[in-house]
């Protein structure tokens, strides 16, 4: 019965994976890759660490995989939101078919200079 | 029937998995695809390690899918510094 749920959950993590996966190479835009492969991405290596917490029934095993899976569902988040964030500043193109770009006056020229220090963002117009 | 649900249905989709993300880090246009597709890389393999743990029946390896997860987004975070102070195409 609990070799049924251990299966069961090892099948499910392995398919959000390769959801995952699937997503990051058929998807058109960066930001829809990024929504696809961070989120089942998580939820993959979720299922696969519970499963392997009910597998080894131990209490020292069960308390590192919790804590794997906090470090995760905490870091997975802030590295995507961190990336993309740089990436919109960077200029990354958007798809075509993309309705909704609130963060588009969001940011002055300048975005960076209001952390102190000399703006790194490139201007992806300027002649170099 | 955990050994074999392991071997033939779990490793085959987080190998497929690994290889997609392969797939989008040699031909995504942009540095960021690049890194989005490392973390599903990195994501994978430790997952790839935590069904091993399981089908060999080894603990100790969970230690190793934590690091490993660790040093991924310390990783994911020292690109997304370094984009932040570079100049070029991206």
């Amino acid at each position: 019965m609990i070799e049924i749920l251990i299966c069961l959950l090892m099948v499910i993590g392995a398919f959000f994976m390769f959801v995952a996966g699937l997503g990051l190479v058929r998807m058109p835009d960066l930001f829809l890759r990024m929504s696809c492969s961070t989120k089942a991405g998580t939820i993959g290596i979720g299922a696969l660490l519970l499963a392997l917490a009910i597998y080894f029934a131990d209490f020292g095993v069960a308390a590192r995989a919790v804590a794997t899976i906090g470090f995760i569902f905490l870091t997975a988040p802030v590295s995507s939101h961190r990336i993309g964030r740089i990436a919109y500043l960077v200029g990354v193109p958007l798809w075509k078919y993309t309705v909704a770009d609130e963060f588009k006056d969001a940011y002055p020229p300048d975005a960076c200079k209001t952390f102190g220090q000399e703006c790194a963002i490139p201007d992806m117009n300027a002649p170099d | 029937m955990l050994q074999a649900t392991i071997q033939y249905i779990v490793f085959p989709l987080l190998c497929g998995a690994f290889t997609l993300g392969f797939i989008r880090l040699v031909i995504g246009p942009t540095l960021p695809d690049r890194i989005m597709a490392f973390e599903l890389v990195s994501t994978s393999s430790a997952g790839i390690i935590v069904a091993y743990a399981v089908s060999s029946g080894v603990p100790v390896l969970l230690d190793v899918a934590s690091v490993w997860a660790i040093i991924s987004f310390l990783s994911v975070i020292a690109f997304a510094f370094y984009i932040e102070r570079w100049r070029g195409e991206p």
